[in-house]
């Protein structure tokens, strides 16, 4: 097939909003694009992994240390579902690993940041997977068959995490004042990292034009920014958290919550490698990546024993 | 390190539970059958979703083309003599 | 020692089996060789720390001073706690922990299949549930020990080392004191003793199949049926408990 038929018949598919599967011809570009996505997608649930796994073998009770362990494991798991994915456009496992490592490909900014506290465990539930919940449920209709199949199950399975999280800040903000006032510092350190969770105001961001075009990404950043801050700023109002933005306003007009500018120097900076716990994360991941290879290895040797497909 | 790999890619098929066909869930790394068993088990499975689990290296599978959709599917839009539908039934008769 | 007091210890040596090898298999959180592995590890503490949740649950009744589970998971200190050594030693490499799975999951599974017909019904239950995880455990253990044991040199050698490390520490999986003894009389508790030579003939197998030696009876470490661990413990539980002790009137 010459590239322009290629072209128009993927278009049509896109206008008729079929799905693109993995034996269809596809733009070279709608490929790497999928990849560096579902990739980035993926990199990010297995660095979060991280951060609230370092709560596991603290948390305050047994129920809570189930919870955790589940929800985490659902990451992993949500992890290993786009990964594979991702395989169907061509990658394999072992180089999206390889540029995670090495800083090509990037992960979620917000698990850069440091989890000081239990409050800060259900302030990652509520708010980081609420903030999740939001894109990937309109992720649900992408383009892409496998991609938009991982997310249904995704969604399906995540449904519980921001429930989880939002009843942990629940009982802290009913519980003593050590508690009240840890949940509030949580949630200031973590309302604004969420937010830059959607990525820059749809003026600012480079790709979204052939995202949309190619369905990809079926609503905006700020669209579904937008979603995020006005779900959430009403469960934090029934459990008596304050949102620490001095300009968040009801907008009676557009019947929506108008919000301050966000700190986009931070998101840079961070992005660009300088937040608090880049530089942990990745090297947690590359040590206990090595510290795995020789039982990777056996597995592989263990294999070639038995020829089991000989 | 030359030798080192995320494993091997299978295909996870689940029942859901005894009666209905196995359907496709997803894919698993594994290096050998008795992995990709307990490792489908572990991901596809931990909330009650499966009776059963067959698991089939990825490189066995072979797939259709889609550029071969026309050839292979077409032809078999205008055998509608296939489904009941077709016939028609003399009127008053019951159907069985 | 009354029946109670005796049911009291002997359900929370169950209890705290579940939980120190649930926190310990829960460390792996991350740090597994491949993603799959994570989360099968974290699938084996699950079991662990929900079947630790019942025999917990199951000790505060028979101790009947209106506690809960998360009051001895979380307020007893190191002495009153009654895990096998094995259970609380740090998860090492890979090797060491399948080592260390094989050797409780065998355990456990005699342990369980006789607990199972215990005449005390809740015992009863919570093991013939524990007993359909244990045989998935046991597997999964299984199948690695083929793995590392035939593998490579490298991996053969690290799955030998830890079998030997580990081997001191398994005797204590069989000893009894009178608290079995006295709850033998009416069918609560099992005959440990008499599980040995089954366990020995399984592990046996196992590791004559992985190509690695079994390690010969020296020396047994023991202590824990007297509240007498490793230095690990302490640390372990201060991990555990850090929120509870650090703010003792919160609920969480």
């Amino acid at each position: 097939m010459d590239s322009t038929t290629l072209n128009t018949s993927f278009m049509e598919k896109i206008d008729a909003d079929l799905n693109i599967e993995p034996k269809d011809s596809m733009p070279e570009k709608y490929r790497t694009h999928l990849i560096r996505q579902i990739s980035q997608h993926a990199h990010s649930e297995v660095i979060g992994m991280q951060p609230e796994g370092n709560w596991i073998t603290r948390a305050p009770s047994l129920r809570a240390k189930q919870i955790l362990l589940a929800k985490i494991q659902d990451e992993g798991g949500h992890g290993l579902y786009l990964y594979s994915a991702a395989e169907t456009l061509g990658i394999s496992r072992e180089e999206m690993v390889e540029q995670l490592q090495s800083g090509k490909a990037k992960y979620s900014n917000i698990f850069n940041y440091p989890v000081l506290t239990w409050a800060d465990i259900g302030a990652i539930g509520w708010l980081v997977d609420g903030a999740a919940i939001v894109n990937q449920v309109s992720l649900q209709r992408t383009s892409y068959g496998p991609y938009a199949r991982a997310m249904f199950r995704i969604c399906k399975e995540e449904s519980f995490h921001q429930r989880q999280g939002y009843e942990i800040m629940a009982n802290m903000m009913s519980g003593t004042p050590d508690q009240r006032q840890m949940a509030q510092d949580a949630m200031n350190r973590w309302w604004w990292p969420s937010l830059m969770m959607f990525g820059p105001h749809d003026s600012d961001s480079p790709r979204s034009g052939d995202a949309f075009t190619w369905k990809i990404k079926r609503k905006s950043n700020d669209e579904l920014r937008q979603k995020f801050i006005d779900k959430t700023v009403q469960q934090a109002e029934v459990i008596g958290l304050s949102i620490p933005d001095a300009d968040l306003a009801w907008n009676e007009e557009r019947q929506c919550y108008d919000h301050g500018e966000i700190n986009w120097e931070e998101f840079k900076r961070v992005i660009n490698g300088n937040g608090p716990c880049n530089k942990q994360r990745i090297d947690h991941h590359i040590n206990y990546h090595n510290e795995g290879a020789w039982v990777r290895e056996a597995a592989e040797a263990y294999k070639n024993q038995l020829q089991e497909f000989k | 390190m030359a030798t080192d790999t995320q494993l091997d890619l299978w295909e996870v098929f689940i029942q859901s539970k005894s009666g209905n066909h196995h359907t496709h869930a997803g894919s698993v790394h594994a290096s050998d059958k008795q992995m990709a068993l307990q490792n489908a088990r572990d991901i596809y499975t931990r909330r009650n979703e499966g009776s059963s689990i067959w698991v089939v290296p990825s490189k066995y599978v072979t797939a259709s083309n889609s550029e071969d959709a026309d050839m292979l599917f077409d032809p078999s839009n205008d055998k509608i003599y296939r489904h009941p539908t077709f016939y028609v039934m003399p009127e008053g008769a019951k159907q069985i | 020692m009354t029946k109670q007091e005796a049911l009291y210890t002997y359900t929370l040596r169950l209890g705290d089996n579940a939980l120190i090898q649930g926190h310990r298999l829960s460390e792996w959180c991350s740090r597994g060789p491949i993603l799959e592995e994570d989360l099968a590890l974290t699938n084996l503490a699950l079991d662990q720390i929900g079947r630790a949740q019942a025999f917990l649950k199951y000790a505060a009744h028979i101790e009947g001073q209106g506690k809960t589970e998360d009051d001895l998971a979380y307020k007893r200190g190191e002495r009153e706690f009654y895990n096998n050594l094995i259970t609380e030693l740090p998860i090492g490499d890979f090797a060491y922990t399948i080592a260390k799975q094989l050797l409780i999951s065998a355990f456990e599974f005699y342990q369980f299949s006789e607990l199972s017909k215990s005449s005390d019904e809740t015992i009863a239950g919570i093991s013939a549930k524990a007993l359909k995880e244990v045989r998935y455990h046991l597997v999964h253990a299984q199948d690695w020990c083929y793995r590392l044991g035939k593998g490579t040199p490298v991996s053969h050698k690290k799955l030998q080392q830890a079998f030997r490390e580990l081997w001191m520490y398994t005797g204590e999986l069989f000893e009894m004191d009178e608290i079995d003894q006295l709850l033998m009389q009416d069918g609560t508790a099992i005959d440990l003793m008499s599980l040995r030579p089954d366990w020995l003939n399984l592990v046996g197998s196992i590791l004559a199949d992985s190509t690695i030696v079994l390690p010969a009876d020296t020396y047994m470490q023991t202590g824990s049926r007297k509240g007498i661990h490793t230095e690990y413990l302490g640390h372990l539980l201060s991990e555990v408990q850090y929120l509870q002790r650090a703010y003792p009137d919160a609920t969480w």
